[in-house]
């Protein structure tokens, strides 16, 4: 980061329970506020949804590269055993579909498997070990056994008093600053 | 997604918790399971060391029969001409076969919404990739000289300009298992990154928190992260169901393409894919019961996991005992000599015996199954698993060794007598599996933790 912006990251209120957070993420996104994200430790449905956030087109991808597993699979046998290493195995035809079927299978799901995993870290923006929101050490039970909002500052409405008046009207545990 | 919320399970679901009394808070069950991890290496139960130290005496026969077996080739084993396949075909496909039940309860069970598979999931998986391991070591140490193999098996554009040959199912078992290897790797990896990134959180130690830190990728557990990653497992989950059930096809594809009498049947793949499973639940509940026992666990893997695996067992073992009884018919029904002479010959030949055993340990003995009281004691839970552990293998060494000693010409007949180094290697692999899974339960979360908060009923709200 070389142009580190001046001021905070955001704000972070903590709460105790998933409906707490839920219940939070609304009133906020029905306050006019867009960024911002919930950080929880287990996946809490709808919460994405609360805060604006569209779902998730990753199946398309791991059916893309799904076919184009099951093509690289085909291909790769047909064009050894039939173009490129013709061999007579007991009389059989050199493009031999039916025993060209278990390699194909296999890329598809190989493939597949591999693209979801990849694209999920991706569109993620994982791995990325150090994130602002790790410097709030309450943070720490996110993994745990609290559930987090954090407004950024980038947001157009942000700003640093009204912001935090408005979490502490969530009645949430604690609203702590989140630094650069 | 992936966990379907309380509130809209089927009403045909039991309605009882799936966790015990002892653990009804995020807090609890956070520290429950990490706690295990997070530990000082000496507060650790004794019974792990003592686990951990047969691991690594049995694995000695691996350690010093690999060598040898290289040094030597596989004359060393009691191969012969006319069973030209021994351990290692029967100890390849006993341990895929146990590595299936950790898919079947990741994956299929996930998307049957079966949510008493969380407390077992994450072992199960680890179990997997291990008996994968274990798996494949067979046919690439079979080979004699691995290194040399690699261009039959792997397709890679090499100097001799030759390539696999496509048609023959021991290149499809190679893609097989190694994509069941990779896929699993990946699943059991994706599952455990936000729990990884619990124990980044816990942890005191500085090594534990670099290594837990890079091994978390950073997970922070922000809403729409948690979004696509449950997609991401219920679409793996998606992948992997068909492909657990490929492996075992595929592998029953060795025998049942062969014109052996004994081997070639259409009723192996299904039969296959059955007696993994079979074999699969007898190797968790094996590994589980002394665990939970071990660590405490009772509020997590309950009686109703124990009734429950129990059940899948019974269930499995009768579609194994269909698959016996449907050989049996065939060969009288195929009218073919070959093939009921093969009958015959595995019943009372010179393997008689053997298949005695095995219908006592796959058939006879997992019946007390049918009854609760069996199914809800741990010692004989555990004694009809290591029956079927010991069946399971009885069950491909027949497969192997009954059907290729008497084949069709009598002058070639002969036994087959296994070598202390075939034992060697063999035991040398439960030596390697065992070491491995204790160190997976020290270092790493052995119960999903992420996912068993989503049982506790105030993390779920209706909208």
């Amino acid at each position: 980061m070389n142009h580190e912006p001046a001021g905070p990251y955001g704000l972070m209120a903590e709460f105790e329970q998933p409906e707490d957070l839920l219940d939070a993420a609304e009133q906020t996104y029905a306050a006019g506020y867009r960024k911002m994200d919930a950080y929880s430790p287990v996946p809490i449905h709808g919460l994405a949804d609360a805060i604006g956030k569209k779902l998730t087109r990753l199946p398309f991808l791991s059916f893309a590269f799904g076919l184009l597993g099951a093509a690289t699979g085909y291909g790769l046998c047909y064009w050894v055993s039939a173009v490129d290493y013709p061999l007579n195995i007991g009389g059989r035809p050199f493009h031999s579909g039916p025993s060209f079927i278990p390699v194909t299978f296999e890329l598809t799901i190989l493939f597949a498997a591999f693209a979801t995993f990849i694209g999920m870290m991706i569109r993620n923006g994982l791995p990325r070990p150090h994130h602002p929101v790790f410097n709030v050490e309450a943070f720490a039970r996110a993994s745990q056994d609290r559930f987090f909002l954090c407004i950024e500052a980038e947001d157009e409405q942000f700003d640093l008093d009204k912001t935090r008046s408005f979490l502490q009207s969530l009645n949430p545990h604690e609203v702590s600053q989140v630094e650069h | 997604m992936s966990e379907p919320s309380q509130s809209n399970r089927s009403p045909y679901q039991p309605p009882e918790s799936e966790l015990g009394p002892g653990l009804q808070t995020y807090t609890a069950i956070t520290e429950k399971i990490s706690s295990t991890i997070l530990t000082p290496l000496l507060n650790t139960p004794k019974s792990w060391f003592f686990g951990l130290a047969v691991g690594f005496l049995l694995l000695h026969g691996f350690l010093i029969g690999i060598p040898y077996l290289l040094y030597e080739g596989t004359g060393i084993w009691g191969l012969n001409v006319p069973v030209g396949w021994g351990f290692a075909i029967i100890n390849f496909v006993w341990w895929i076969g146990i590595g299936h039940a950790g898919t079947l309860i990741s994956a299929v069970l996930l998307l049957l919404r079966q949510q008493w598979r969380t407390s077992i999931n994450r072992a199960a998986e680890g179990m997997t990739i291990f008996a994968v391991i274990c798996a494949a070591q067979f046919p690439l140490f079979h080979t004699g000289r691995p290194w040399l193999a690699a261009y039959w098996l792997l397709p890679y554009p090499n100097s001799m300009d030759i390539w696999p040959q496509f048609r023959s199912p021991l290149i499809w078992d190679v893609f097989a298992v190694s994509t069941y290897l990779s896929v699993s790797l990946v699943f059991w990896f994706m599952g455990m990154i936000p729990d990884i990134a619990n124990l980044r959180d816990r942890a005191k130690n500085r090594i534990a928190q670099v290594a837990y830190g890079m091994l978390s990728m950073g997970w922070r557990g922000s809403a729409i992260h948690w979004e696509r990653y449950e997609m991401a497992s219920l679409v793996l989950a998606g992948l992997s169901t068909p492909l657990v059930l490929s492996v075992h096809s595929i592998v029953s594809f060795d025998f049942a393409t062969g014109i052996v009498p004994g081997w070639h049947t259409t009723i192996f793949p299904p039969y296959f894919v059955a007696g993994a499973i079979y074999a699969g639940f007898a190797m968790v509940l094996t590994l589980m019961l002394p665990l939970r026992n071990i660590y405490g666990m009772h509020d997590l893997i309950t009686d109703r996991h124990l009734n429950n695996m129990a059940k899948v067992m019974l269930v499995s073992g009768m579609i194994v005992g269909y698959g016996y009884f449907m050989e049996q018919f065939m060969a009288w029904y195929s009218a073919s000599e070959y093939e009921s002479f093969m009958m015959s010959n595995r019943m009372f030949g010179p393997y008689g015996n053997y298949y005695g055993a095995l219908i006592l340990c796959n058939i006879i003995v997992p019946q007390l199954l049918w009854f609760k009281r069996f199914r809800l004691n741990v010692y004989s839970l555990f004694v009809v698993s290591m029956f079927i552990n010991v069946g399971m293998w009885l069950e491909r060494f027949i497969i192997v060794v009954g059907s290729l000693h008497r084949d069709f010409m009598p002058s070639s007949w002969d036994m087959f007598h296994p070598t202390f180094w075939d034992w060697a290697i063999y035991i040398g692999t439960m030596g390697l599996f065992l070491f491995l899974f204790a160190l997976f339960i020290r270092t790493l979360p052995m119960i999903a933790i992420h996912e068993i908060r989503t049982l506790i009923p105030v993390g779920h709200k209706k909208h």
